[in-house]
């Protein structure tokens, strides 16, 4: 049985020393008793830039490292406004305007393809892999939930695909692993209108396991990974690797994609009404 | 059978719960003007609100139903015609 073991993210080795939240650090993770707990606590709202996937991609080192004696993985958000709103939109508009066009698109290219990277190994994890969710899990932090094999949501969660509203797709791999998990008509239904729906609409299409009382994600969380811990977790693995596939081809595509659509004037348009909007976050459509 | 609220007794439900929710006292809040400026809220906080009227009325309506809406008289329109 393993001790809390708080790891922060000045950490580039495995040997974890005392917990402590770097105001710097968009994330930190601890494991105690064979469950992982990625916690996500980037102000505002967790959004996804260039920190963050820099941490995030020391997790996923330190998840191979951890998995093979691990049965579970929780991801959750300790900033109040939500799990996580998606890419940081202000930092892509500040970066790509301050590049010619090829470099910005190379730029992006290459962020994708390492977010994706990041995304691939969670959702492909041989263990089990639990999203708590609540308030705001737009864009980004949408497909990192789906990444998950199972997602609590309590009840004030919110998920979202605004993509279509800047001019873009879901670029984190969220198309094909909606695709994978729920009906063609839903999937065109939330990417076409672009439109939030709640955590009791999220559970009666099939995409959210458990929905919770407001602020109980976590723990409802950890009661399901401690069941998880009664079995054997190489036939979890086996069992998993057997139900859930990764569409690796669809990944690419959806990659080629978003860079294509990203050369677009209407992204620019988009972006600049995001980054210009005088509300705090405007996520209103 | 259930008995449909009328649009009065919809609007009156939406502002106690705006004021429980952001903790104002419901004599501050007035039918026809601006909630956003009245309860000092944002569009995060607006998604809120509205995820807590889905919950209450059991409906779901579509964050971009409420483009323009800003007063809770229009707002309560919207959610009675999913009543």
């Amino acid at each position: 049985m393993e001790s809390t073991k708080p790891i922060t993210l000045h950490e580039s080795n495995a040997e974890a020393k005392p917990a402590g939240h770097d105001a710097g650090s968009a994330l930190s993770w601890s494991s105690k008793d064979g469950v992982i707990e990625l916690a996500l606590h980037r102000a505002p709202c967790n959004e996804l830039g260039s920190t963050s996937l820099e941490e995030l991609e020391k997790f996923a080192t330190a998840l191979q490292q951890m998995q093979g004696s691990m049965h579970a993985l929780i991801i959750h958000s300790e900033m109040k406004s939500g799990f996580c709103a998606g890419a940081d939109l202000r930092e892509l508009y500040r970066r790509s305007h301050a590049l010619d066009k090829a470099e910005a698109a190379k730029g992006v290219r290459d962020f994708l393809e390492r977010i994706h990277r990041v995304l691939n190994l969670i959702d492909a994890a041989p263990l089990t892999t639990i999203a708590a969710v609540h308030g705001v899990t737009f864009g980004g932090g949408f497909e990192l939930a789906l990444t998950c094999d199972l997602i609590i949501a309590d009840k004030m969660a919110r998920f979202c695909f605004p993509e279509l509203r800047l001019g873009l797709i879901p670029g984190f791999g969220g198309i094909p692993r909606l695709k994978r998990d729920l009906g063609n008509a839903i999937v065109r239904d939330l990417l076409l209108t672009g439109r939030s729906f709640n955590a009791t609409k999220a559970q009666q299409i099939g995409l959210v396991s458990q929905v919770v009382g407001e602020g109980e994600a976590l723990r409802a969380a950890r009661a399901t990974a401690a069941q998880l811990g009664k079995f054997d977790s190489v036939t979890a693995a086996a069992a998993k690797k057997f139900i859930k596939p990764i569409p690796h081809e669809e990944l690419r595509h959806e990659i080629d994609l978003f860079c294509q659509l990203f050369a677009s004037p209407a992204v620019e348009s988009g972006l600049r009404k995001f980054v210009d909007s005088t509300d705090a976050q405007p996520y209103l459509p | 059978m259930k008995i449909m609220p009328t649009a009065e007794q919809t609007l009156q439900e939406i502002m106690n719960l705006a004021a429980t929710h952001f903790k104002v006292s419901p004599d501050k809040l007035r039918p026809d003007e601006d909630f956003f400026k009245t309860l000092g809220i944002d569009s995060l906080q607006a998604l809120d609100l509205l995820t807590k009227l889905e919950n209450h009325f059991k409906i779901e309506l579509p964050d971009y139903e409420l483009q323009g809406v800003s007063d809770f008289r229009t707002l309560a329109a919207r959610i009675q015609a999913r009543l």
